[in-house]
């Protein structure tokens, strides 16, 4: 599976920005066709981002796009992007399993022979969205993570957005059950104040708890400190080290139980070392672990 | 002819004296004594105080061909260098050499000094502006000679730029030529640049518009060396003298390459206590003290010295306990002004003292690490900080090349792409510092390092900073951009540009229309 | 051709960016290209080559354009040609790409 630990905004009309999107270490960088330009430079942006994905070097990055909902720049935005092979899609204000069907239908026309399948990133920034979260999961196997989109969310309910995030407690859990249940990823909503580090700290802290697998940002300064919460600590990476170690020794004893610091280590325990042992490989954190 | 680091010079220049080749960083020591001006007596009676410049040039008498000195710290405030030279255009002088530690936009009027046969020759450096640009068409028949701030100072100690007439911009004066730069509306801080200046030249002059009682206190240059003062309504403008605040960059580029560059100074092992450091009051290079403070914040480091040009974030680190002591040569904010007024713990010192390769040791020589920009590097580590792509002088040394010889890391910070531009080219247009002073390279895309500095490398590696061979640097950014057409200059030499030990390290050509 | 040409723009000043208006020609005809750019000396060439091989692909034999560089690359320097092209009227939509 992809980390998705950060999915970078980039606006689609900026080259400046477009040129440079690969070198923050982003996980995954979202080359925005929507909310980040003017309707009267939707031509232009677009584009250009199909340009920017046929010739600038994102590295390790995945190439998402933002596209248009399907209702005003959405089919031309899909004729011209896809083609050029972005990794995923972003789909913006995602209502029902329908949405995303029909977004399949034109992906699957656009896509060039012998092209890699494109992902889809499902943004879900409405009570309906939210409501059918798992459906949309669900839709087709393109989908493979939904997207919480708080700030219109509660736009629509009509809640005032804080830092705390009380007013999203639910729909966070909503979405990453929903996913989950889907078997797909869930990504929490960015974090808007690029200026406040410890805000975006605690609020990144809070997804990591919910269980969302990764964090939109809106400022390449947000990359690194979103990875230093998702990163597994050393702390974390010893004490799975351990419980592998607790296996080893119960397995070559025979024995059907393992224990760990007189605690049993039952399939979930081992299901989060394994994953954190991954992770840590994957990141090259620790050079020792076979 | 070549120079060390493969330069073409030519074997004689017209306006020049006969060159010596640059030799290597070290390799070129001084053989003379120390330059001489005359001694002077003054009865109990005599004043200072003299009512206009024009009664001042009268009085020395300033003549035909004579050198005038005078320092920066007003930047693009400054009122004094244009005050001065208006008064020499209409007492009719010809022939005169400005020695003005660096140029600025505001000083345009200089251009027409020049087609007027005012001031035909120039001695600075650092030069921007419509100066700068009339220098590069070719204004002035003598080339322009370009030095550091350490080499000026040392130019000037050793007898190779003699100074008759020093003007002095005192922010604060008595009758009796007692400077300070703390006090007063045009308040600059340090005066470092204007220290040799006065302690060197044949006549000094002081131009205040904040004229106290006797004694001033404190005092920066003394009542010993000064010859004259005048009172002028205004000296300069305190806007273009210092800034409010200097902030850090707000560019995620620059910031990646500030924290990288962080990163690559504790890697070197040099964030412990006593930690000594240098770095420029733009982009990323301030934003690399902002990194730095907050690994020295995190292990609870006490650093010894910050030095050179200082800005209020150094001032914080200062009062915050994380640096001991501040040598400042150049204020560039109120906040350094208002430290350097009230904190015996921040230190004015001279160019001399800053950054004199020719002395019994300056103050580079103690720094553990240096953050520098390019506007070019070569593959050999030779970097441009003179010329700008389009080959028109643009900036100069400063102390670029002087605290680069002198720490034991020095950091190169540039965007790899300075818009479609590559940073890393064969060959620079004008090399300013030598490659073998630079030691790392950081840029958004890459870290390279000087294969001199073997040991450095491997330290970087072992904290699992990805190194990358500066070639490839350079082919990343020319696949990113293409590879450049070179910039085809004429032959004939515009600007000198002397190491900081006063050999050539290379030449500014005219451009061909 | 080039009476069906209108006037267009696409591109910005931005750094990074180059500003591309299009305009039908003169009264010689022709191809006449107007560069400016900040990176004249090193990609002045380049620059020229990148705008007029697209104007000659599409088969535009009169056409004024002008460009402002402010330092894009290649890419930029192609997105922004196509859509002012596009803008004006010399391409459709579907051949922008």
């Amino acid at each position: 599976m992809e980390l998705r630990r950060s999915m970078l905004f980039i606006p689609g009309n900026s080259p400046g920005m477009l040129q440079n999107g690969g070198v923050f270490g982003a996980d995954a960088v979202i080359l925005d066709l929507e909310d980040a330009v003017a309707p009267n430079e939707k031509d232009a942006a677009r584009i250009l981002v199909a340009h920017a994905l046929n010739n600038v070097d994102y590295g390790a990055s995945e190439k998402v796009v933002r596209i248009n909902p399907l209702d005003t720049f959405g089919h031309e935005d899909i004729k011209a992007i896809v083609p050029c092979e972005p990794g995923a899609l972003m789909v913006p204000k995602v209502q029902t399993a329908e949405d995303i069907k029909k977004v399949v239908e034109l992906v699957a026309a656009a896509e060039r022979t012998g092209q890699k399948a494109v992902k889809i990133v499902a943004l879900l920034e409405t009570p309906q969205g939210i409501h059918e979260a798992y459906n949309i999961a669900k839709a087709d196997q393109r989908v493979v993570a939904l997207a919480l989109g708080a700030e219109d969310y509660t736009a629509a309910l009509g809640a005032k957005r804080t830092k705390e995030g009380t007013e999203i407690f639910t729909v966070r859990s909503m979405i990453v059950n929903a996913a989950s249940a889907a078997g797909i990823q869930s990504i929490d909503t960015p974090f808007t104040d690029a200026n406040d580090e410890e805000g975006l700290l605690q609020d990144t802290i809070v997804a990591k708890q919910f269980g969302f697998k990764g964090k939109m940002a809106i400022n390449p300064r947000q990359v690194d400190v979103i990875h230093g919460v998702y990163n597994p600590s050393d702390t974390d990476i010893e004490w799975a080290q351990q419980v592998i170690e607790a296996l080893r020794k119960a397995e070559a004893e025979g024995s059907g139980v393992a224990s760990l610091n007189g605690k049993m280590v039952d399939a979930p325990i081992v299901s989060r070392a394994h994953n954190i042992i991954f992770l840590a490989q994957l990141l090259g954190l620790r050079k020792e672990i076979e | 002819m070549k120079n060390a680091i493969g330069r073409e010079i030519p074997e004689s220049i017209p306006g020049y004296q006969t060159p010596i080749l640059f030799a290597g960083a070290f390799n070129t020591k001084p053989g003379m004594n120390r330059q001489a001006p005359c001694v002077k007596a003054i009865r109990p009676s005599e004043t200072k105080l003299t009512d206009s410049l024009e009664a001042v040039f009268k009085k020395i008498p300033i003549t035909d061909g004579m050198t005038l000195s005078f320092h920066h710290h007003f930047r693009n405030g400054d009122g004094v260098v244009n005050m001065v030279l208006a008064v020499a255009a209409k007492l009719g002088l010809k022939n005169l050499k400005v020695a003005l530690s660096s140029v600025f936009p505001v000083h345009a009027p200089l251009v027409d000094h020049m087609k007027n046969g005012v001031v035909t020759a120039l001695d600075t450096n650092y030069m921007s502006g419509p100066v700068a640009q009339a220098i590069s068409r070719g204004v002035l028949e003598k080339p322009v000679v370009l030095r550091t701030h350490g080499g000026r100072a040392r130019a000037i100690e050793c007898g190779q730029l003699k100074i008759d007439v020093a003007f002095i911009a005192a922010p604060a004066a008595d009758d009796y030529g007692n400077i300070n730069g703390v006090q007063g509306p045009t308040a600059c801080g340090s005066l470092g640049y204007a220290i040799p200046d006065a302690e060197y030249a044949d006549n000094v002059v002081a131009v205040t518009d904040y004229l106290v009682e006797y004694p001033l206190t404190p005092v920066s240059i003394p009542q010993t060396r000064v010859d004259y003062v005048v009172k002028v309504d205004c000296i300069g403008d305190p806007k273009g003298i210092v800034s409010g605040t200097t902030r850090i960059t707000k560019d995620p580029v620059g910031l990646k390459i500030a924290e990288t560059a962080a990163n690559v100074i504790k890697a070197a092992g040099l964030i412990k206590e006593g930690f000594s450091f240098q770095t420029g009051a733009g982009g990323a290079s301030l934003a690399t003290a902002h990194f730095v403070r907050k690994m020295m914040e995190k292990e609870n480091i006490s650093g010894s010295f910050a030095l050179g040009g200082i800005t209020g974030y150094m001032v914080e680190m200062l009062e915050k306990g994380l640096f001991k002591k501040l040598m400042d040569v150049q204020g560039f904010d109120l906040e350094a002004i208002r430290s350097i007024a009230a904190n015996p713990n921040h230190m004015e010192i001279s160019a001399n003292f800053y950054a004199s390769p020719f002395n019994n040791g300056c103050a580079v020589n103690k720094l553990d690490a240096v953050i520098l920009g390019a506007t070019e590097i070569d593959t050999d580590f030779n970097v441009n900080v003179v010329t700008g792509s389009d080959g028109v002088i643009m900036g100069g040394s400063g102390g670029h090349a002087d605290a680069a010889a002198g720490a034991k890391v020095t950091i190169v910070v540039a965007n790899l792409l300075r818009g479609r531009l590559p940073i890393i080219v064969e060959q620079v247009l004008t090399a300013t510092t030598p490659g073998e002073t630079i030691d790392v390279l950081v840029t958004e895309r890459g870290v390279a390092v000087n294969p001199r500095r073997p040991e450095l490398r491997d330290k970087l590696l072992a904290a699992g900073i990805t190194v990358k061979d500066i070639k490839e640097l350079k082919s990343i950014a020319e696949s990113i951009a293409g590879a450049p057409d070179k910039l085809v200059t004429g032959q004939r030499v515009v600007a000198i540009v002397e190491y900081r030990d006063g050999t050539v390290i290379d030449v500014v050509r005219q451009l061909e229309d | 051709m080039s009476s069906l040409i209108k006037t267009a723009q696409a591109g910005t000043l931005e750094s990074g960016d180059i500003m591309i208006t299009i305009a039908p020609a003169t009264t010689e005809g022709g191809v006449l290209l107007d560069l400016d750019s900040i990176v004249l000396a090193q990609y002045g060439t380049a620059i020229r080559k990148t705008i007029l091989d697209i104007i000659s692909e599409l088969g535009v034999t009169d056409i004024y354009i002008k460009a402002v560089d402010r330092g894009a690359l290649d890419c930029t320097i192609k997105a922004r040609t196509l859509t002012a092209l596009g803008r004006a009227g010399v391409v459709c939509e579907g051949e922008l790409l």
